[in-house]
């Protein structure tokens, strides 16, 4: 090999860099300037002015201390169940049942914090917590899992179906045996609750935002790790990508997707350690509706990288935290239509993008070597349903 | 006999997101001839004859088609119900049949004879077995088509079309699936459509039949129409040469370059010196009474057995869809027999039995497996070209606590891509972005570059260009030379003869005749393949 060969080699493996740089970044930008024209015309409507809506939104989010503190405690539990739903795709499994993992989560933590002793050591007792949400989560997923595995259950249906089976178990222990009187939550737990950041700096001041949030980007490390630098996440990928050629290589599939489900049902368990640790030390009934089921966006928009899922939950947790700091101007209802459409115009907005880079790119000349010959290149090789096939 | 133009497009341009399938094709064929567009995998064929059947609509250049007696005009960007009613019609490489229906339901789909709110379909039926007749394509109209063979489907497939209408056939890759035979009653079907004033338009890479068959040829090469000749002032080794873009090297007597296709004649009898008997008598892999079931049937595979020496090629021919795929699959641990036994022979002379083994258990024991599928099976697409080079081996590429060694990963990369050259030498490539040939290098480069003592190869050259298929033709060489037993599974006979010390042809599960590869021709093998001789061995 020559020099210049080398060099080209070099070269190209820079411009693709580049251009997955480029892909990952522009689809989510373009979405954003989407819904902020579309915002406009909702504000517009609404006969407020859209500059002074979008200045209270972010001036309610991130331009103070309190609302930066419930943006991040806003997308503590959305990284965990976006981690969750993006490993299950990452496996080529769709876990819409985020939302009963952690409600089992942070059901069990609860538990666990009531029936440890008043005198328990602290780091003990947040360890026996956190092994207790995910095994609430991990016990939870491993139904659809093992359902699969076993007998090709499609995980989809059975997830949903869960979700109520779950939901309507912990309600009833929760009404009928353990609630405090008048109220629909637990009793606090004695013991295991962790600190919150306002303890800690001013920059969050009086907010819910608490120590689970670190423990929200260890998670994210350690899914990335998992799936990109071991033996286990390589043949994962595998799987999610083409199980027959994982089978091929020696991979179970059926085992893999029986992990993976019980790695993500305890992920989005572990979601339930921010409310009931960090914030309230009891359980309550609903105290995460709705944060399963944004996972799937959080994934969606997050690209099923981690490093994404949580700018995606950030994204997210601000647009919840701004519909309550623009109320007063327009219905905060018009907030999820934000998020709404933030989502469509992800889902949409990726394929397009991708088409305009690479055309971009053969203007410039310096695109991708392209294949002396072509394999019929079917339009799921160009346009991946975005999410789906990372 | 050929008279005014029915089809002329010119500069013709396809893209997909980044990848050039055409790059200004020109293509001019005259009504009333059988034409032959011809050009290795991956040359852009298909393509530009889904353009010119209404599929895709080109992104530069002009297409005109002439039907009847009406003058050329353009119908660049037609949709392919304009087409079908202009009479032009297109015979896919994967038939496009409901399997349920049968053949006169299938026929009739879009268009259904009515009589009142019912379908009539005794009329229906009445009149395909009248278009049967009359064009040589035999087959009951009122069978399902879910019971014919692939050959019979083939011509159902070609019946529809020619039901609506059809003045220019284009049939893409047809002989792929056929036994000679039924290649030969292909071509006698053509023949009669021609001498009937019709036009058909032949995709293929197979030189034998373009000479065989067609009377103009247009060449391809990498999306360009690269030369446009008489087939009778043409040979296969000026066709081989414009495909290539160079002089190919010959493999023995056999048509040049194409690596596919029925040998000549005189070739398969001459090469039998080059065969040793069995010059390692001590057995490797030993197959005894392999039944293997499918969702079809119980017996695709039907009590099998077979043993393969160090240091020989087994041949199994055959018209696809017989058992093949299933018996690779229970030897290499991808579907369980409902009964028999895989053993590997190791070194020291004993047995061990694999059959019910996993897959990366077959690996560690010496199995190595090119399957017959590299898109599906022995690649992960969006892989880079290094993690696809440790594929069935990853467990050997780790640290401590299942981390992979990503050093490892890169130096073995970085050492199989020179050897085997595959080209571009880049390991970060997603394997998506190689061609065909080096996609099928990767394949080879993982299971041949480690330590093995038997090797399955499936269709190991399936869809690779000329180079390649001489490349991965001496690296089995090399390996029968090493003492490696291997099982060469191809639906490409000359492949087989060329290669296989021992030649097994399967038909219905069985195999049906296993014959040294000195005594192997065409003309031997044939009737086995369509059933039409067979002693059970």
């Amino acid at each position: 090999m020559t020099n210049p060969a080398v060099q080209t080699v070099e070269a190209e493996r820079r411009e693709r860099w580049r251009a997955r740089i480029e892909e990952s970044i522009l689809p989510p930008l373009v979405a954003l300037l989407i819904a902020a024209v579309v915002g406009d015309i909702l504000i517009i409507i609404f006969g407020q002015s859209p500059g002074e809506v979008f200045r209270q939104l972010l001036e309610g989010t991130w331009g103070n201390a309190y609302g930066f503190g419930q943006v991040i405690y806003k997308a503590t539990t959305l990284t965990f169940t976006g981690l969750a739903v993006a490993i299950g795709i990452r496996a080529g499994l769709f876990n819409i049942g985020a939302e009963s993992q952690l409600a089992s989560g942070g059901f069990l933590a609860a538990l666990v914090g009531l029936w440890l002793p008043a005198g328990t050591p602290a780091v003990i007792a947040i360890l026996l917590c956190m092994v207790a949400a995910g095994a609430g989560g991990g016990v939870v997923g491993a139904i659809p899992g093992a359902l699969k595995a076993r007998f090709g259950a499609s995980e989809v249906i059975v997830t949903i179906m869960l979700n109520f089976v779950v939901l309507a178990l912990l309600n009833y222990i929760v009404a009928a045996h353990i609630h405090v009187a008048e109220t629909l939550h637990t009793p606090e737990m004695h013991v295991g609750s962790v600190p919150r950041l306002t303890a800690v700096s001013a920059l969050f001041a009086g907010s819910a935002a608490n120590a689970t949030f670190l423990l929200a980007i260890a998670a994210a490390v350690a899914v990335w790790w998992y799936l990109f630098r071991t033996r286990p996440g390589y043949e994962l990928r595998a799987v999610g990508l083409q199980p027959d050629a994982a089978e091929y290589g020696g991979v179970h599939v059926g085992a893999v997707w029986a992990r993976t489900m019980i790695l993500s049902g305890a992920l989005a368990g572990l979601g339930g350690l921010n409310y009931v640790l960090g914030y309230k030390h009891y359980y309550e009934e609903g105290f995460g509706t709705g944060s399963g089921f944004l996972g799937i966006a959080v994934a969606l928009v997050g690209r099923n990288h981690p490093v994404g899922v949580i700018i995606a939950a950030l994204l997210f947790a601000t647009l919840s935290q701004g519909g309550l700091a623009v109320n007063a101007l327009v219905p905060k209802q018009m907030v999820d239509v934000l998020t709404a459409v933030v989502i469509i115009a992800v889902a949409t907005s990726v394929p397009e993008v991708r088409r305009a880079l690479a055309n971009a790119r053969r203007a410039r000349g310096t695109g991708n070597r392209e294949p002396e010959t072509t394999v019929n290149p079917g339009p799921s090789s160009q346009f991946p349903v975005p999410g789906s096939q990372p | 006999m050929s008279g005014s133009t029915a089809v002329r497009m010119t500069g013709v341009v396809k893209r997909f997101g980044p990848v050039v399938a055409n790059a200004n094709a020109d293509l001019d064929v005259a009504s009333g001839e059988i034409h032959a567009l011809v050009g290795e995998n991956g040359a852009g064929k298909s393509t530009l004859m889904r353009v010119l059947a209404g599929m895709y609509p080109p992104d530069a250049g002009s297409v005109e088609v002439a039907t009847g007696s009406s003058p050329l005009r353009d119908v660049t960007g037609w949709s392919t119900r304009e087409a079908i009613d202009a009479g032009v019609g297109m015979v896919h490489q994967h038939f496009m049949l409901v399997p349920t229906l049968t053949v006169a339901e299938n026929l009739i789909l879009g268009r259904e004879l009515k009589r009142g709110l019912s379908l009539d379909l005794a009329g229906a039926e009445r009149e395909v077995r009248a278009l049967s007749e009359r064009t040589g394509l035999r087959v009951d109209p009122s069978r399902l088509v879910s019971d014919l063979s692939v050959g019979e489907a083939q011509r159902v497939e070609i019946l529809k079309t020619l039901y609506r209408g059809t003045k220019v056939l284009i049939l893409d890759e047809p002989t792929a699936v056929l036994s000679p035979p039924e290649v030969l009653e292909l071509w006698k079907v053509l023949r009669r459509l021609r001498d009937d004033g019709g036009t058909a338009i032949l995709i293929t890479h197979k030189l034998d039949e373009v000479i065989e068959i067609s009377e103009t040829i247009t060449v391809m090469r990498a999306g360009r129409t690269v030369g446009r000749m008489r087939t009778a002032d043409a040979t296969a080794r000026s066709i081989a040469r414009m495909m290539v873009g160079r002089e190919v090297a010959l493999a023995g007597e056999w048509e040049p370059g194409t690596g596919n296709g029925e040998p000549v004649a005189a070739g398969s009898a001459q090469r039998a010196a080059s065969v040793p008997g069995s010059p390692f008598p001590v057995p490797a892999l030993v197959v005894s009474n392999l039944t293997v079931p499918s969702p079809r049937r119980p017996n695709e595979v039907d009590n099998v057995s077979f043993t393969i020496a160090r240091g020989e090629i087994l041949g199994i021919a055959g018209v696809e869809g017989n058992g093949q795929t299933e018996l690779i699959e229970a030897i290499t641990g991808l579907r369980a027999p409902t009964s028999g036994t895989v053993s590997i022979v190791d070194l020291a002379g004993a047995q061990h039995d694999i059959t019910a083994r996993t897959v990366r258990h077959r690996a560690d024991s010496g199995l190595s497996h090119i399957p017959e599928d590299r898109h599906r099976r022995g690649l992960v697409l969006e892989y880079s070209v290094a993690d696809n080079l440790i594929l069935g081996q990853q467990h050997r590429f780790t640290g401590g606590a299942s981390t992979l060694d990503h050093a490892r990963i890169a130096a073995n990369a970085a050492s199989r891509i020179t050897t085997f050259d595959i080209r571009p030498p880049d390991e970060s490539l997603p394997s998506r972005a190689l061609s065909g040939g080096n996609q099928q290098k990767i394949v080879i480069a993982r299971e041949m570059g480690r330590d093995f003592t038997v090797l399955i190869a499936a269709q190991p050259t399936r869809g690779v260009d000329v180079g390649a298929i001489e490349f991965i033709h001496d690296q089995l060489r090399r390996a029968r030379a090493e003492g490696k037993a291997i099982l060469l599974v191809s639906a490409d006979l000359v492949e087989i003869l060329a290669l296989a010390d021992r030649v097994s042809v399967m038909y219905g599960g069985r195999m049906v005749v296993t014959l040294p590869g000195s005594d192997a021709s065409a003309e031997v093998l044939g009737p086995y393949m369509t059933g039409a001789s067979g002693t059970a061995t």
